[in-house]
């Protein structure tokens, strides 16, 4: 009976199936814990105000969001030094999330359940979220200007929210005229500077180009002025209100609006309410610097420099691989010369990718961007230019890693092309680089295309090498921005996988963090599959163009 | 440069006394093969073939199979030398010159030697596309000069009728006998002297086979032509000489009437009586 059902293939079958389905489970377990635990963190989370009493202390009262819950068996409670009654099986504790770091020390604390007295979520609570020292929960009391009350009571909240609307649109400008204006003019005097010293370098340094020095000099010094009296008038703007709220110790605290990004009152917040607030806060997220260490705002620089990066390496392996590739296939003498060659390169897509990491600093950076800066750029000495970690580095370390992908794939959807339509065309008179341009590559480029479809989906997810070769923590400017010639290869940059590892192990306040790691490898594993998905949908177009014979 | 201005003089001259011939003497050789040996590697495939095609005629080649005759077409627009390790010994004659010479340019004697393989082996681009495409590679690019070729090439291959309203359509959504049609179109659009028919029918239907056949015979008022095929009912149906090939070796070559009505060798009538092969 065992034996014929071992026959009948079925366990086989079931085993298969089985594999399958674990692979699937296993997928989408990890999207699901990404993705809910991504955007928890942005779902506006009740406030509440918790009448708390430790045995033996007075009664206090604690303000916050509950962010998570943890059951103790009794017996481990007890070993951890927590007195237990007879009649507790559990420890049930709460990790609230208090804010107000610059009053209690840290924003997060664990509090035992059997100590709450009463628990309520009063309408007036207020979160502020803050540029520095994190969020604040309390209640607000009144809005000043210039230190002199304007409203109280009722009408605080709505003179707040009409206040801080302003002052944030003068903060843009701030930053605005900080980035763009200002940041302009650093650059021009920079490379004015950098002018100078080329020109004594070359002993062409004379009164003409010292007078021209000088005249630009000052163009660019009242250009500075100028901006410079738009900033203090501007600074003075939102300087000028600020808001005094309670604490849940019933301390009164000023918090001038110019640290201010939001104030909301999520207990009064229906769910359409709750629902248009997520959606600003994802937006927020997706588009903003990063504050305070990376624990706060948005992740912009992050997916900006990592799709940058993928887009300058597809740019540079495309072509070299199927170059390579070609000359392998079509060309090359068939032999244990190109049979060693491919198994080279087979196994450099198995080096490990710090070690790639290395390779790029010791070459591409100290030796080729060493040598770059010798000849090209003197005058920065001793600042490097090239000679320093940068995009154009991290994206051709990233070459390299991901050119055998390219290379076999490419060599793979050569040899598929069938010899009847090379024979096809070399018997109409076509030579055999007109065959290879015009029937063999077209008919190849799907295989190209999962070539890159595969280096992109490595390139994107790589962290290990880029540490070495051009990743920061924090990088002050784009790769791409205003300033000739806009596309800055030689700058440092962000990086989306770079940026889970600094958030989720290098950060001062892990508590606060960790949601950030969430929600930032969820929109990693979103980038990979959008840049994926667009050079998948393109390959399937070319696929059904160039639709191989049959058989 | 220079070369090639002979070359090209060479072909006006050959299209020339190719109208003079044709208007005096029906038999004039076109390719002359002379001792002709063929080695893949170690194994010989040919032994010292003799023969002499003429202008103007269908020839076709038939024997069993490995017997050579494939291997004999290909020699004559060199579509062996894509293979590798290939020795070949001996000359072919294309009007008196040997294209087996230094000097010839493969891929220019290609242009004057057409070839239609076994199977139907469209490019996958459009129909248009691929009938033009021998003439894009001649750097001829002129809409209107292509579109008349387009026409003229289909209408030669009796494909016109049916494809004239999708011309821009993918060329491998034709039925089998449609691209072997439209294979024949873009090897006349490139006005070639020889046209070479490696089994042309072998993949396809009744209905098909018979059209590729009256198509056959309409060509060779333009074209020299070499068939190979293995069945010699289609032979004696459109050839006007017939060649039998046994192990790399001619067995015997006379008008198609003559080697099936009256096979000078035994080994000949042994095959086409169906002794063997």
């Amino acid at each position: 009976m065992m034996k014929l059902w071992f026959k009948s293939g079925s366990p086989w079958i079931w085993l298969n199936a089985a594999a399958v389905s674990t692979c699937l489970i296993m997928v989408v377990a990890v999207l699901a814990l990404v993705l809910v635990r991504g955007i928890g963190n942005v779902w506006p989370a009740q406030v509440i105000q918790f009448s708390y009493q430790e045995e033996g202390k007075p009664l206090s009262t604690i303000i916050g969001e509950k962010v998570d819950t943890s059951i103790t068996p009794a017996v481990m409670a007890k070993s951890t030094g927590h007195k237990m009654a007879d009649d507790e099986d559990t420890l049930v504790q709460y990790l609230v999330k208090v804010g107000n770091r610059d009053v209690t020390g840290a924003d997060f604390r664990w509090i035992e359940a059997r100590n709450v007295k009463e628990q309520s979520d009063p309408e007036s609570m207020i979160v502020i979220e803050r540029r520095e020292w994190g969020n604040f929960y309390g209640q607000l009391l009144e809005v000043k200007e210039n230190g002199k009350t304007v409203a109280t009571g009722q009408q605080a909240m709505p003179e707040l929210q009409t206040r801080l609307a302003a002052t944030l649109v003068a903060f843009d400008k701030i930053k605005q005229l900080e980035k763009k204006e200002i940041g302009a003019i650093n650059y021009d005097l920079e490379q004015l500077r950098l002018k100078q010293k080329k020109l004594q370098l070359e002993n062409k340094w004379n009164s003409d180009a010292e007078k021209q020095f000088a005249a630009d000099k000052a163009d660019y010094d009242a250009q500075y002025q100028s901006h410079q009296a738009e900033l203090a008038a501007l600074y003075k703007e939102i300087r000028r209100d600020s808001l005094v709220a309670k604490t849940e110790s019933g301390a009164n605290i000023t918090i001038p609006l110019a640290k201010v990004v939001m104030v909301y009152q999520p207990n009064t917040m229906n769910i359409f309410g709750k629902l248009g607030f997520f959606c600003h806060k994802v937006y927020e997220f997706l588009t903003d610097y990063p504050r305070e260490a990376n624990t706060e705002g948005g992740i912009f620089p992050a997916i900006f420099g990592t799709v940058m990066m993928v887009i300058i390496m597809s740019i540079i392996v495309t072509p070299f691989g199927v170059i390579a590739a070609v000359y392998l296939r079509e060309y090359a003498k068939q032999g244990f010369t190109t049979q060693l060659i491919r198994i080279a390169v087979n196994n450099l897509a198995g080096v490990p990718s710090i070690v790639y990491g290395v390779f790029g600093l010791g070459f591409f950076i100290y030796i080729l961007g060493g040598n770059i800066d010798s000849l090209l750029y003197p005058e920065s000495s001793p600042a490097p230019v090239y000679g320093t970690p940068g995009l154009l580095w991290a994206s051709l370390t990233m070459v390299l890693l991901t050119l055998p992908v390219v290379i076999v794939s490419t060599e793979e959807g050569l040899a598929r092309i069938p010899k009847s339509i090379r024979e096809g065309s070399l018997a109409l008179g076509a030579t055999k680089i007109e065959t290879l341009w015009r029937t063999v590559l077209p008919m190849a480029s799907p295989a190209m295309m999962t070539g890159l479809i595969l280096a992109v989906a490595r390139a994107a997810g790589e962290v290990a090498p880029l540490m070495l070769v051009g990743v920061v923590k924090l990088a002050p400017t784009l790769p791409l921005d205003g300033n000739f010639p806009f596309l800055h290869l030689d700058r440092k940059f962000m990086h989306l996988g770079f940026h889970i590892y600094d958030v989720g192990f290098q950060s001062p306040n892990v508590e606060a963090a960790r949601p950030l790691v969430y929600a930032t490898a969820l929109l990693l594993v979103l980038v990979i599959a959008v840049l994926n998905l667009t050079a998948i949908i393109f390959r399937n177009r070319l696929r059904e163009k160039y639709r191989a014979l049959e058989g | 440069m220079t070369e090639q201005q002979t070359r090209s003089h060479s072909i006006d001259m050959s299209s020339i006394l190719g109208e003079q011939r044709q208007s005096q003497t029906p038999n004039e050789t076109c390719i002359k093969v002379e001792n002709l040996n063929f080695f893949y590697g170690k194994k010989q495939a040919l032994y010292g073939v003799n023969m002499e095609m003429y202008r103007k005629k269908v020839t076709a080649y038939i024997g069993p199979s490995g017997c050579g005759k494939s291997t004999l077409l290909r020699c004559i627009n060199r579509m062996n030398d894509l293979v590798d390790h290939v020795t070949i010994e001996g000359k072919i004659l294309l009007d008196d010159e040997n294209i087996y010479d230094k000097s010839v340019k493969v891929a220019e004697l290609r242009r004057r030697v057409g070839m239609v393989f076994q199977k139907p082996n469209p490019f996958p681009k459009t129909i248009f596309e691929n009938v033009t495409y021998g003439l894009r590679i001649q750097g001829i690019n002129d809409k209107r000069l292509l579109e008349e070729t387009v026409e003229k090439s289909l209408r030669g291959a009796a494909l016109w009728d049916e494809v004239k309203d999708r011309l821009q359509d993918n060329a491998l959504g034709l039925s089998g006998g449609q691209q072997q049609r439209l294979v024949i179109a873009r090897a006349i659009a490139i006005e070639p002297e020889v046209l070479l028919l490696d089994e042309p029918a072998s993949a396809l239907d009744p209905i098909s086979t018979l059209k590729i056949e009256e198509l056959i015979n309409e060509l060779k008022e333009k074209y020299t032509i070499v068939i190979v095929t293995h069945n010699m009912q289609q032979a004696a149906r459109v050839s006007d000489y017939t060649a039998f090939m046994y192990m790399g070796e001619l067995i015997e070559m006379s008008t198609t009437s003559e080697l099936f009505t009256n096979p000078k060798k035994k080994q000949t009538e042994d095959y086409i009586t169906g002794r063997y092969g």
